[in-house]
This record gives C-alpha cells, structure tokens and sequence, in this order.
C-alpha cells in the first residue's frame, strides 16, 4: 500500500522535465499516476525519482489543427470524454475514454499517461493504433512523432525514451463509421477483450475497415486479415470477414479467460463492431 | 520532505510530508480525518473517494504531494458538523449502509455522480458508482437513496 | 410459552440508530484508533505455498532506522502457551493440524506469517519488513483437493501419513439419527436415478474493512486491550487467552465499528497473538493494519467444495431418497470452526423436501492454500445448491416443470409444529407452498416462459431462462448440548443484560457483536415495546468484553434468535421485579396489576405506576420489599431449544448471450419466511446484500492458484466482487411463520440470501440453455464456462 521511498521533482516546462529525467537512471513521469502508482503501491514499480509534469501549463485539452486534432497528453480521461471536438469530429475517442476505468479514475487518469504505459489491456492505446494516429514526443534533442503503428512495441514498453516525453496526440478527423465494443465482466474492469472499428460505408456495407485490438496480445494489435478480408462485405460477408479476426493475434491467457475464447470473443466483437458501426 | 498546502474541508493546511505518503494517509494520519477508508491497495474499491477541486477521485491513488494546491473536501466535510448532506440523508432514509465502511466513499462517489448528472436513471446510477463497491447492501438500496437524493 | 402481544415500534421500518456516524465519517473502526507511543507492525509473509525454511535473518532489518524490533518464528516459540484454537475436532480421529501465529520450521500456503517486524510507523514497518531474508527450501505443494488424495502427494502436515484429516458421516457421526439409509432406494429398479456433481470455487469473503488489529499493554496491572475487528470479541478472549498465557480476567477485547464480517472475523487470527505477544515485548501499544492483498492470503477463505448429489424419486415425482458425497478443502490449517462447515448443512441436502432414505459423507483434506473456515452461509449455501439443481435435473429428467415437482415433494404446514425431517433434525415451522406461491405471484411465471419461448422461437442469441430455489436452513446457533454432540467446544447460548437506569433511560448490553446488521436498531425497537419505554430512551451497548462480559457473538444469524430472545427474556425479569415494587409501592397484589405501554396499573382502578418510575424507586431504595436487592435490572443467558429455520423461495431470470456466454440477470424474487420481523428494513436490507453475494460467487468469484500455489486472483482486480453495474435492484415478498421455538416468533436471516442465490442463479443459466442440450454448467458461470457448456452440449 505504501510505495517505496524516491524522489519527487515538479517539472516546471516539458524542457525541464526532459531535464529531470536524464537526471536520474530510474525517473518516472507521474501525471495522474492511474497507471504507474497502481504498481508503486505494490511495490512492483520502484523508481527513484519521479517527475510531476501534473504542474506544466498548456499540456491538456484539445486544440483543432486542421484535419487533425491535437490533443494534450496531460488531457483527463474525463475531458477526453465531453470534448466537443472530439466528440464532433473524432468521437471514438471521446466514447472510449469514458469506458475506461470508473469515474473516479476518468478524473485523475490521463490519455498520455494510458498510452505511454503500453498495456495491451488498455483501450486507447487500441483506438489510436486503429484511427493511425501520431504521438508527439519530445526529447533532449527535441520533438519526433512516431506513428501509433510504431509506437507499442512490447508489454509495457512503448518507442518513448526514458528522456522523452509525450506532449501530444494527433488523431485524424474522421467521417468513418465506429465502434468501440469492450468485453469485460465487470463495468469497472479492463478489456478481456476490446474492438475498435472504423468503416468507411460503401452501398450500405463496408468499403473498408480499419479493426484492432485490445488484450489480444503484447500490444495493441491491427486484426489485418479481417481488414483485409471486410473490405467491400456487406450481410453475411461481414460475419466470414470476422471470422478471420484472431488471425495473426496472441491473446493472453489469464484467470479471466483461455487465449482461445479470447480468439472466439474477438470474432464475435469483430462483427458485432462493424455491424454497430454500420448501424449508427 | 516537502511542504504543501492543501485546503482541507475550508481549512488550509500546511504539512511537510514524505513524497510517497498517499493523499488517504496524508487527510489520515496527518490531519485526523478518518473518516476515509482504505478497503483495497488497487485503486478498486472506491471506499477512499474524496472531492479533490470538486471532482471524485480514489485518494489512494493520489500522492498528498499532488495535491498541493488543491481544495480537498471529504466525507467529514460535506455537510456542516452535526448536520447531513442530502444524499447522507437519503442514505439513512433508504437503509443505503449496513457496516458503514464503504459508505463515506459511496457518498462522495454519488453525490459527484448527481453534480455530474443531476437526473440520472437507475442505469446512469448503477453505471455511476461501477468504481465504489459495497458488500452489504447488494447496492439496491444504495441505488434507491441516489435516485431519491435526485429528486425521483 | 407467552408470546407478546404485537407492539407499535416491532415491525416498523425504523430508519438506524448506528448511521449518522457512520454516514458522516465518525465511525470508528479499528484503524481510526491511534494510542500514545504506537508502534506498527507488519507481518513478513511466505512467497511459497509449501517450504522448509532453513533460517530467518532479521539483523538487516532491526539495523534499520525506525526498527524497533524484528523477530522470527523461533523468535517468539516462547511466547506461546498454545497454537492457534480450532474449536471443532469433527470426530474421534481428526488429525488437526498444528498452527502457531508464525511460522517456525515450515511455510504451508503462501502467506503463512515468517517473521514480525515493529517499527515507528506504518511506511518503515513495511520497508523493514522487505530486509527480512529468510532461507527457504522449497517443496512441492498441492492446491487441489483431489490431488492432495493421491497417492504420493506432497504432505501438508507431515507427521499425519495423510492430507485427509476426517471423514464425517450422517450414518457414523450424527447425533440424529436419519430416517433411513438411501441404499434400498437407490438399488431399486422401478426408481429413476438422477445424479449432479458440481465444484463449488474457492470464495474469498471480502468484508470491506480489511482486518486490522491493536493492542494497549498496561505492564503496571499486566492487563491487555485488544481492539481487533473481529464478529467474536467474546470468543477470542478466550481463544487468545489459550494461545497467548495471558489470564482471562487481565484481557479486554474490543471490538469498534467493525467494516462487515461474513464469516471472515468469526476467527483466532495470528495476527492478534502476534499484537499481544508483541506489544507486552515492547511495552507500547502496536497496531496492524492489513493490506488487501495481505488480506487476500492471510484471511479465511469460504467453501471450495467438489459435491457428487443423487436423487432417487418414482417416474411421477416423488422424491424417496438422497444420497451425497463431499470433498472439503480445508486449506493448509484448520481455524477456528473449519472442520464443521460442511457439517453446517450436512442435513440440508434434503431441502424442504419429505423423502426416506438419507445418507451424508463429506470429507475434509488439507492443501497447500490458506485456510477456508466459514463464508456467509457457511455449508448451507453448498447444499441449497446441490439439492436445488438436483432437483431441476430430476424435473428435466422427469419431463415436469422444475415449480411442480418442488410442491409434490414440499413438506407440508400440517406436519408443523416440529416436524423430523429424513435427515434426523426437527424443523420448527414453515409453509413452504406458500412462500413459493408468493415468489411465483411477484414473477409471473407464465409471462416469464412465454418470453422464453419466444425469444427460443425467433432465433435470439440472447435467450433466457428462469431458475428457482426453494430453500430451507437452520441456523441461530445453537443449543449447547446439541453443540456437545457435535463435538463443537463451546456453547451456543447468548447472553444481554437490560438495566432501567435511575433516570428512566435502559441501558441494554448484549452479547452478540454486530458488524452492519443494526442490532444497535433492532434491540432498541423489541425493547423500547417490550417495558413500554421510548426507542430513544434504549442505549444498546456491544462489542466490549469489559462492558458487556457475557455473550457468544454473532453468526450463523443467530443475532436476533438467540441473543434476541435473551433480551426478551431479561425484559421479562426487568418487568418481574418491577411489579413487585410497584405492588409494594401501591400497597397491592402482584396479581392485581396490569402491565400495559410501560404503566402497571391495578385492576379496576385508576391506580398506576410507570415503570420509569419504579426504576427510580427501585434504585433509591427508599420504599422497596424487605430483603429486595436495590436496582432494576435482569441478565437472561439464553440456550435456545432448537435451530432456527428460516425458508423461502426465489426464483431468478437470466439472459444468455449464446454467442459470448454473457449472462446478465433480468429479474431476481426472493419471498423468505423468516417468522415475525422486527424491522423490515433490517431484513430487506439483509436478504439484498445476502443475494447479492449468493449471485457474486456463481457468476463471478473464485479464487484460483496456480500449481505452486500461487494465487492468482491475488487482488481486487483479479478476483471479481461484482459493483452495483452488475447486479439487478431484488423484488421481495415475504411470508410470515412465527417460530413456534422462541416467545417472539423470530428466525434468523442474515444468510437466508446467500444461501439461496446461487442455486436460482445457476438454475435459470441452465435453463436459458436447455434448449440447446445443456445440462449443467461450472461454476462460477464464467463467459467462457457457459461457451464451453453450450459447445460441448452441440458436440
């Protein structure tokens, strides 16, 4: 319950942060802390130095930039939720973050702190890697941005540097139909499964689809074969195109559920999310 | 150690604490506000709920350094002394508690809930307070004191 | 035997005494206390299920700043008088496991305690506590019960040969005998033969307040105080006072507002001997707050129960026999009450069902886990569900509807009061048909099967079905010399003790220990009606062995049926004593006086005098009969004659999604019988939280290890109590029997929900799924088990 000692450093810039955390072999970024004093507190994560970036001005909400909407990585899951630019251009996004966790969490957890974590579990890591969306990161050498595709490169690891930061998040502005559609036993709890589509409709059925995963493997995963496979389906077609959804994934097995009733729950979700995208 | 100041219920406080020391343990053991508890070490149960600037969060997963700054009110202080709050009234009205430990938190959760949506439906109310979990009451009576604190 | 006349407040929907407190964050439960000079301890626990520990090495953490002491098993052997107490030796050959607070030559189940570290707060206590090296040499374990029977499997308790530490039988062990054996009914070929065999997971109770301990050491007066959240302040007393040599008379138990129980707090922790061992060492106070997940390994686990059920019952539905086979698994030690649980409702698996022939045999085998003890319900939540879906199996088997065959076989009201049922107990009342017809009036079944049939016919993947429990169960334990024959230590009496204060007020002490059921309420009501007094003018004290010495404490609902029933009876002196000062003070017969809304009043006059009043004349002691003991008080310790019996039915209406295994619950009814009702509140109150459970283990809770014995589920994350997102709001009815056992007419209720739950629960699954072939699926209904059921039945 009560973490290991370490040090504690308020960032006064995203510069000084950077600073702060080339300073030290074993610094941590803490915005929220919904991810990472989840693990303190068990003493699973044991950092020397952590780096309050909660204090640095201009680093949440969501800016319009021109077809793309740059959202602030500082930004609370709850305000990702009831943004009007994301909920009118983007709104996926604006759906998802209000599935993640519980109320409590939405007010302190942050979109950057969920994707600079890297869980496979978590479920906008997943959104984005569908939407293609950009990660700003800034570093001593300055600013990169790194395509989500390239960004989840392991469990729990992520292309940010231990000096880097991630300052922003670019998502496109879509007219694509979408779905998000998570698979969990208790409201409160992380995906056992997670689906996100985005479809472009073509005569009532898919022109294309851009599907991935949550907790179906390392990282959040793109369901390619089913992508490739729903592109121009409608009716029953979507249902074979789903049925490919598991090709190519590694789901976890866990106390919630075998990897193989994780490949079965994502072919149904697959479906069921490009059949609710559809319908909207 | 590092000197915040938080202000607690009105109050300001001024404390130097360790940076791990926890917002629970800070309002705890430091101010004697004991009337948050402490039910899980996951950020599950929701039993730590406090307002920090007005909103609910599980102020265990919080370090009291975060909240330097802040206005912080808890269970202790959402009503005057010897008063209650509305929904602490419709809890007693409704037979919303039974052992009572989940129950300060539960109140902060669902009086943040109505400030959020102030008319929800019985499903806005169950799906409101996913992140507070009770073992007595099955929640139904819970659920009931929520909706009738909003005026159903 | 009297009974009292019906009285204004007994009955009303009185909202609690207990919540402003509690809703207004000055509740004080164990870890709100802090004492001058505390110090804080924190248990070092084992990572191995099953290890020789080769040496413990606490210097590096006594070296460290802030450390006042840090001690290992074989540090603090000498401070024992006693291993930890296990009440219940089942029978005459138990092999009981020996269980010392910490471990000293072996780990047994990860999170055996191996070594004690007290530091000056709770943040050093815990970094202490990771300097701790302690050698282990680990050894192969076994979590399985089955597996544990094996030969060659790795020994929980060496010195035994064995894991099987009794077999306990209705035909060897029972004090009453059953009606018949099963044996000629299930060889006879005219009978059909139905057969159910069901696992029933690992439960962890999940009480919202972790446990927590503290203990003032008075070294001028060697007295010690134990605040402790804990359901049995009395029984601990004694408990801790064998295991830790302190006189009984120089140890107070305390125990404050106490976060729920469920059976989890109705134990002798090691961790309370350790905060007595420890605080005398130290001189200080020292306190122990756990972890959840410290919890999660360290505190007592429910059920986990492999159950093998056959029934025996003629082609048009009578049921003639049962016939049961039990695998308990009893963790790594016993504590205090584990070896009875299954025996709890060994005579349960009948049901509220007549039938002839019975035969019981459970056995209790030791594993490499933490110990299971008693979990709301505690053996009877397993046999409601093993007769239960039994009896649905038998309906499909049968081709009857699972209602009709409930009522041909339901005991009837007639053969009340005190019917033997074929198990050998004697059942006090009920009327099992009419609480049933009440269930099936709130649901209408009718509605209910023509949704079902509509949704099978229109193709849905989202079916339903509807599942019904009838139930019975004894519980308000119990009377001591039954206990006796059981075997069980103590008795089962309760105690309370009702003194008319010089101002008027009653101050009313009892000795059962609530954690959340509002006895603080209730007491109040049934007294305040009982001397005619105001409900505001009764002061209900617990939880404290200094101010209320006598009692036995709360669980298996015996709260209002036996301490309850104490009360009353204490009243009734209060009253006694009371008439004779009033006849003294109105210079009249005894006999001459009525007593009516707290005035005697002479017969035929105008002549009164409140009882208020005759407590002050009673304790001035200026007027009152020669040879009179001043004051106005009565202490009734109360043995009751018999269980109590509370029944009910409830039926539960799931949705199945056929495609992921979802179910979500649509409707539940719960219509109990639980005799007359104090408070109707209360009572609602602890059927929802009890059903809410009952539904929590079937379709969401198991703890489970790994084969090194590892728990898995090791947090709230991983083990799932459901949040109100996941459950339904209940309908209830209620039916009313008055217990023909106590003058009130009470029976106990605070596990009547849970114990039902998981079988209605279980039934609807499995009927929203029988259309598809399905005939049984494990428990809990997970997603992937209901897929698994549905593939396997297409297969």
């Amino acid at each position: 319950m009560i973490p290991a000692p370490f040090d504690y450093a308020v960032a006064e810039s995203v510069e000084h942060a950077v600073q702060l955390l080339g300073s030290s072999d074993d610094a941590k970024i803490i915005a929220g802390g919904h991810s990472l004093l989840l693990l303190m507190r068990l003493r699973m994560a044991t950092p020397s130095l952590l780096v309050d970036v909660g204090r640095i001005p201009g680093m949440s909400g969501v800016r319009d930039a021109g077809d793309r909407l740059a959202i602030g990585a500082r930004t609370r899951h709850h305000d990702v939720h009831h943004d009007p630019l994301l909920r009118e251009h983007c709104p996926i996004v604006a759906e998802t973050a209000g599935m993640i966790g519980d109320p409590q969490v939405r007010h302190r957890g942050t979109i950057g702190g969920s994707v600079a974590h890297g869980d496979p579990a978590s479920d906008m890591p997943t959104v984005l890697l569908a939407l293609d969306a950009d990660l700003v990161l800034q570093g001593p050498g300055g600013s990169r941005t790194v395509p989500a595709r390239d960004f989840f490169t392991g469990f729990l690891e992520t292309a940010l540097a231990p000096d880097e930061v991630l300052t922003e998040i670019h998502v496109p502005k879509t007219g694509d139909a979408w779905s998000y559609l998570k698979f969990q036993r208790r409201s409160q709890d992380w995906a056992m499964v997670g689906v996100a589509a985005l479809v472009q409709r073509s005569n009532g059925g898919v022109g294309s689809a851009r599907i991935a995963f949550t907790n179906m493997g390392l990282t959040p995963v793109r369901a390619s074969a089913a992508e490739a496979a729903m592109a121009g389906a409608s009716g029953d077609g979507i249902r074979a195109a789903a049925e490919k959804a598991a090709e190519g994934t590694s789901p976890p097995s866990d106390t919630n559920a075998s990897a193989d009733f994780r490949r079965h729950l994502a072919q149904v979700l697959t479906r069921r999310a490009v059949e609710q995208a559809l319908a909207r | 150690m590092s000197r915040i100041a938080v202000t607690v219920n009105g109050v300001r406080q001024e404390r130097d604490v360790e940076p791990r020391t926890l917002l629970v343990h800070f309002l705890r053991e430091d101010l004697g506000l004991v009337g948050t508890n402490v039910g899980c070490d996951t950020s599950s149960c929701g039993a730590c709920t406090v307002f920090v600037n007005g909103e609910s969060v599980k102020s265990c997963t919080m370090l009291a350094v975060q909240a330097d700054g802040t206005e912080v009110t808890t269970i202790e202080g959402l009503a005057p002394a010897g008063q209650m709050h509305p929904m602490q009234e419709a809890f007693q009205q409704y037979h919303a508690l039974q052992c009572g430990f989940c129950t300060p938190g539960m109140v902060m959760a669902a009086v943040g809930l109505l400030n959020e949506i102030p008319s929800p439906t019985e499903e806005e109310v169950r799906e409101g307070l996913e992140g507070n979990l009770c073992r007595c009451t099955g929640y139904h009576n819970i659920v009931k004191a929520v909706l009738a604190a909003a005026g159903k | 035997m009297a009974t009292t006349t019906p009285k204004p407040l007994i009955g009303e929907p009185i909202p609690r005494k207990e919540d402003p407190e509690l809703l207004t964050g000055r509740g004080r439960y164990t870890e709100d206390i802090s004492l001058p000079g505390m110090l804080w301890a924190h248990v070092v626990r084992s990572p191995y299920a099953h290890a020789t520990i080769r040496g413990v090495d606490t210097s590096k953490a006594a070296a460290m700043a802030g450390c006042l002491a840090a001690w290992s098993g074989a540090d603090l052997a000498g401070d024992w008088a006693g291993p930890l107490v296990c009440a219940w030796p089942i029978t005459d050959d138990i092999k009981m496991s020996t269980h010392w607070p910490v471990a000293q030559d072996k780990v047994r189940h990860v999170g055996d305690a191996v070594a004690v570290v007290i530091a000056e707060s709770r943040a050093l206590a815990k970094d202490a506590a990771e300097l701790v090296e302690v050698d282990y040499d680990p050894l192969p374990a076994v979590t399985d019960v089955k597996a544990a029977l094996a030969d060659g499997a790795p020994l929980v308790h060496d010195d035994w040969g064995t894991n099987l530490s009794c077999v306990w039988s209705c035909e060897n062990n029972s004090p009453a005998p059953r009606n018949s054996p099963s044996a000629p009914f299930f060889d006879d070929p005219d009978l059909v033969k139905v057969k159910g065999e069901y696992f029933l997971a690992r439960l962890i109770p999940n009480a919202m307040e972790p446990r927590a301990g503290l203990v003032d050491y008075n070294p001028a007066q060697g007295e010690f105080t134990l605040y402790s959240t804990t359901q049995i302040p009395h029984v601990l007393r004694t408990t801790m006072v064998l295991t830790c040599g302190i006189p009984e008379a120089k140890l107070r138990v305390v125990a404050p507002d106490v976060g729920g129980g469920f059976g989890s707090k109705l134990d002798s922790y090691a961790e309370e001997a350790i905060l007595l061992a420890a605080a005398k060492r130290m001189a200080r106070p020292v306190k122990w707050v756990s972890e959840r997940t410290d919890d999660y390994v360290s505190t007592i686990q429910g059920r986990e129960m492999y159950q093998e059920i056959e029934l025996a019952a003629t082609r048009d539905g009578v049921v003639k026999a049962v016939r049961v086979r039990l695998l308990a698994n009893m963790g790594a030690y016993y504590q205090l009450v584990s070896p009875g649980i299954p025996m709890l409702g060994a005579w349960l698996y009948c049901g509220p069902y007549d039938m002839e022939g019975y035969d019981l045999e459970y056995w209790n085998v030791f594993t490499h886990t933490t110990p299971t003890d008693a979990y709301r319900g505690a053996g009877r939540p397993e046999a409601t569900y093993a007769i239960e879906r039994a009896m649905d199996t038998l309906a499909f088997e049968l081709e009857m509807d699972p209602v009709e065959l409930r009522r041909k076989n339901f005991i009837t009201k007639d053969k009340f009061p005190n019917h033997t049922i074929v198990s050998g107990l004697t059942v006090d009342s009920g009327d099992y048909h009419q609480t049933l017809d009440e269930c099936l009036r709130i649901l209408d079944y009718d509605a209910v099967r023509a949704d079902q049939q509509k949704r099978r016919e229109s193709g849905s993947t989202k079916v339903t079905g509807v599942g019904f429990s009838t139930w019975l169960e004894m519980c308000g334990l119990a009377p001591s010399r039954v206990l006796a024959a059981l075997k069980y230590v103590a008795g089962g009496w309760d105690a309370a003790t009702i003194e008319m204060m010089p101002t008027g007020t009653v101050r009313c002490l009892i000795g059962v220990s609530p954690h959340g059921q509002g006895h603080v309420t209730t007491f109040s009501q049934m007294v305040a009606d009982h001397l005619g007094v105001g409900y505001d003018d009764v002061e209900v004290l617990h939880g404290d062995t200094q101010v209320v010495p006598l009692g036995m404490d709360t669980y298996g609902s015996r709260s209002l049926a036996v301490g309850g029933v104490a009360a009353w009876h204490a009243c009734e002196k209060v009253i006694a004593k009371a008439r004779t000062v009033v006849a003294h003070q109105l210079e009249c017969a005894e006999e001459d006086l009525d007593f009516a809304g707290g005035t005697f009043t002479v017969k035929g006059t105008d002549k009164t005098m409140g009882i208020k009043e005759a407590a002050f004349a009673a304790w001035s002691a200026h007027n009152i009969p020669d040879g009179m003991e001043p004051g106005l008080a009565g202490t009734h310790l109360y043995d009751p004659p018999n269980f109590s019996w509370p029944n009910g039915a409830h039926a539960c209406v799931v949705e199945v999604d056929t495609e992921t295994g979802e179910v979500e619950i649509l409707r539940y009814v719960a219509a109990d019988d639980c005799g007359v009702v104090i408070n109707p509140l209360v009572v609602d109150g602890q059927i929802h939280g009890g059903v809410a459970q009952g539904i929590a283990e079937t379709l969401y809770e198991e703890a489970i290890w790994d084969e090194s014995g590892n728990l898995l589920t090791g947090n709230m994350v991983s083990y799932l109590v459901p949040s109100a997102a996941e459950l339904p709001q209940f309908e209830l009815g209620r039916c009313v029997t008055p217990s023909p056992t106590n003058p009130m007419g009470v029976k106990g209720i605070g596990e009547g929900g849970t114990i039902a739950a998981p079988a209605a629960v279980g039934n609807a699954v499995v009927d929203a799924l029988s259309h598809l072939g399905v005939r049984n699926v494990g428990r809990p209904f997970t997603p992937e088990r209901v897929m698994t059921a549905i593939w396997e039945a297409q297969r």
